[in-house]
C-alpha cells in the first residue's frame, strides 16, 4: 500500500530529512523522491510505503499536516487510491 | 511513479477549487419498523437507525483523513414516513422527534424522508403525514420533508399540489421566528428519485435494499477554474472539458463511495453525478455559465448553456462511475449559490427564467424566495407549472420556495451556514386560486407522437 505525502511552500534547509524521520518515525519507507523549487516556492512529491505503518494512516496524516502548520508549509498525505481514481482510466 | 502534475492538480482541486465530496447518505428501510403502536414503532426506528449508522460519521471522518478529500455532509434517508405511519396510525410528528433524536445520536447533518408519495392519490398515512409537516419541520432541527405530487407515469394530483401550497405557508408562518427555516427543509417533487442523496427531497425508496451507501459529488469551481485557463475555446470544446473535468470529480465520488461501502459493510449504491454550488465564492453554478460567457447568469442564453453544462456532466460523470443515479445534474439552488444571489439581487434573474433553465438541468426552483403575502394558491400554481415540465419531459422537477413572512421584494432572507441567502423574488400575482381549487387529477402525457 502506498501513499503520497506532498509539501509545499517556501524553500528550507532540512525540509526532506526531516519529513523523512518522520516517516522513518511510524516504518513507513520511502520510495521514491521529486522535488522542485520555483520563485521560492518548493514543492515536494514523496511515493512512500505504508503497508508496515506502525499507527492507523489517518492519524499519520493529521500528524504530517499539522507538523506543516508548524513550520510553516503545507504537508499533505493522502493514500495513493485518490491520485489512481482520478487520473488513471 | 505518479506524475507531479497530476498531483499537484488534484491538490488544487481540493485546497483552492472546493472539490468535496458534498454527502454520503446511508439510506435505511424502516419498512420493518411498523408496527400498530406508535411508540414502539418510534421505538424501533430509533434501535434501527441507530444500529445501522453508529458508524457512518466515523467511517467518513476516516475516509477524509486518510484520502485527503473533505467530505461536508454525512445523511441518512429512510422510507418515506407516511408508509410507516399507515400502519401505527397517531401522530406522526413523534416520528419526527424521533428522527431527531437519531440525527443527535449518530451526528448526521440531516435525516430525510419524512415523507410521501400522493402522486396518483392519497393513502392511509399520506394525508396526516402531510398535515403534520410544518409542525414536524418546526419541532426539529436535521429533518428533511419532502412529497412526491406528480410523475410521468400518473400526472399530476392537484389536490396534492393544492395542499402543498397551503403546507409551504403554514411551515414559514410557525418557522417565522427562525428566518422561515420550515421550507427550505422541504421540497415538492415531480418523478422524485428513490436512490436521491441530496437534501431536502432524499428518501429510501421502497425497492431500495435494506440498507445502502449513496454518494454525491460536487466540484463547481473546478469546472470554472478548467475553463478559466482555456478562453478561446468554441463551445464544442467547452463541452469536452467540462466531460473530462466531471470525470475527475465523479472518479472521487466512487472511489469515496466505495470505501464507505466496504468500510461499513453495507452495499453501494449510487453515485449522483450532481454540480451542487455553495455560497463559498468560487463554487458556484452561475459563475460557470459566467465563465461560458454570458454577462449574468440569466441572461438570454442562460438556458442553452445550462443545457450544455448539464448534459456534459452527465456524460463525463457516467464513465467514471459504475451506478448512477439520483438526481444527477446541476443544481441552481439560488441561496446556496453567490452567483445566483447577485443576479437575482440585480434582476437579472427571474423566476420565469428559473422555470426554464429547470426544463434542461437537474432538479428545479429551488430556494427560492418569495414575498411572503404569497397567497397559498400562488405557490400551489408554481409547483404546478414545476411538475408539469418534469411530467411532461420525463425527468425530476421539484419546488422549494420560502415565503419570507413579514418581508417584500426587495428584502433579504438570511439562513447562514450552506443554506445561504437570497433576495425576496417577484412572483405573478394574478390568482390562480379557481385553477388550484378545481382539484383532480392532470392526467399524464402520451408515450408517444412526441413534438
Amino acid at each position: 500500500m502506498q501513499a503520497v505525502i506532498s509539501v509545499v511552500g517556501r524553500d528550507k534547509v532540512g525540509i526532506l530529512k526531516d519529513v523523512a524521520t518522520k516517516c522513518a518515525d511510524h516504518n513507513v519507507n520511502v520510495i521514491d523522491v521529486s522535488q522542485t523549487v520555483l520563485q521560492d516556492m518548493f514543492t515536494m512529491i514523496m511515493l512512500v510505503d505504508i503497508s508496515n505503518i506502525d499507527v492507523k494512516f489517518g492519524d499519520f496524516s493529521a500528524e504530517m499536516e499539522s507538523y506543516g502548520s508548524e513550520i510553516g508549509m503545507q504537508i499533505r498525505a493522502m493514500h495513493e487510491d485518490i491520485f489512481n481514481s482520478m487520473h488513471r482510466i | 511513479m505518479f506524475n507531479t502534475k497530476d498531483i499537484l492538480e488534484t491538490i488544487h482541486m481540493i485546497s483552492d477549487e472546493h472539490l468535496d465530496i458534498r454527502t454520503v447518505t446511508m439510506g435505511i428501510s424502516l419498512l420493518d419498523c411498523a408496527d400498530s403502536d406508535i411508540d414502539k414503532t418510534c421505538e424501533k426506528v430509533y434501535k434501527k437507525i441507530t444500529t445501522k449508522a453508529k458508524d457512518l460519521v466515523s467511517v467518513c471522518n476516516e475516509i477524509e483523513r486518510e484520502y485527503g478529500i473533505p467530505i461536508i455532509n454525512k445523511r441518512i434517508s429512510v422510507t418515506p414516513i407516511a408508509m410507516v405511519v399507515a400502519s401505527s396510525g397517531g401522530d406522526p410528528v413523534k416520528i419526527a422527534k424521533t428522527l431527531q433524536r437519531c440525527a443527535d445520536e449518530v451526528g448526521v447533518n440531516f435525516i430525510g424522508g419524512y415523507s410521501a408519495l400522493v402522486q396518483k392519490g392519497f393513502s392511509a398515512g399520506d394525508r396526516e403525514l402531510i398535515e403534520s409537516i410544518p409542525e414536524a419541520l418546526s419541532v426539529t432541527n436535521n429533518i428533511c420533508a419532502s412529497v412526491n405530487i406528480g410523475s410521468s407515469k400518473a400526472g399530476i394530483n392537484l389536490d396534492a399540489v393544492a395542499l402543498m401550497g397551503k403546507i409551504i405557508r403554514q411551515s414559514a408562518e410557525l418557522t417565522a421566528d427562525r428566518n422561515c427555516i420550515g421550507p427550505a427543509k422541504l421540497v415538492v417533487l415531480c418523478n422524485a428519485p428513490e436512490d436521491n442523496p441530496f437534501m431536502a427531497g432524499a428518501f429510501h425508496g421502497v425497492g431500495e435494499p435494506d440498507c445502502v451507501i449513496n454518494v454525491g459529488v460536487s466540484g463547481p469551481g473546478v469546472v470554472k477554474t478548467a475553463l478559466e485557463k482555456v478562453r478561446e475555446l468554441d463551445i464544442t470544446a467547452v463541452a469536452e472539458l467540462i466531460k473530462k473535468t466531471a470525470f475527475k470529480i465523479t472518479r472521487m465520488g466512487q472511489l469515496v463511495a466505495q470505501e464507505a461501502s466496504r468500510r461499513l459493510g453495507v452495499p453501494f449504491g449510487i453515485v449522483d453525478l450532481s454540480l451542487a454550488p455553495t455560497p463559498a465564492i468560487g463554487d458556484s453554478v452561475a459563475h460557470i455559465l459566467e465563465e461560458i460567457d454570458l454577462s449574468q447568469c440569466g441572461s438570454a442564453g442562460t438556458t442553452a448553456a445550462l443545457a450544455l453544462l448539464n448534459d456534459a456532466v452527465k456524460k463525463g460523470g457516467v464513465m467514471a462511475s459504475s451506478r448512477v443515479g439520483g438526481l444527477s445534474g446541476a443544481f441552481i439552488p439560488v441561496t446556496e449559490d453567490a452567483g445566483m444571489i447577485a443576479a437575482a439581487t440585480n434582476g437579472t434573474l427571474s423566476i420565469e427564467k428559473l422555470e426554464a433553465m429547470t426544463a434542461v438541468c437537474s432538479v428545479g426552483l429551488d430556494m427560492i424566495v418569495i414575498p411572503g403575502d404569497t397567497p397559498a394558491d400562488v405557490i400551489s400554481a408554481i409547483i404546478a407549472d414545476e411538475a408539469a415540465i418534469g411530467m411532461a419531459n420525463f425527468k425530476t422537477t421539484a419546488a422549494r420556495l420560502i415565503p419570507a413572512i413579514g418581508k417584500k421584494v426587495g428584502d433579504t432572507l438570511s439562513f447562514g451556514g450552506l443554506l445561504g441567502e437570497g433576495p425576496v423574488m417577484p412572483v405573478s400575482t394574478a390568482s390562480p386560486l379557481k385553477f388550484i381549487s378545481r382539484g383532480g387529477h392532470i392526467p399524464a402525457p402520451l408515450q408517444s407522437l412526441k413534438n
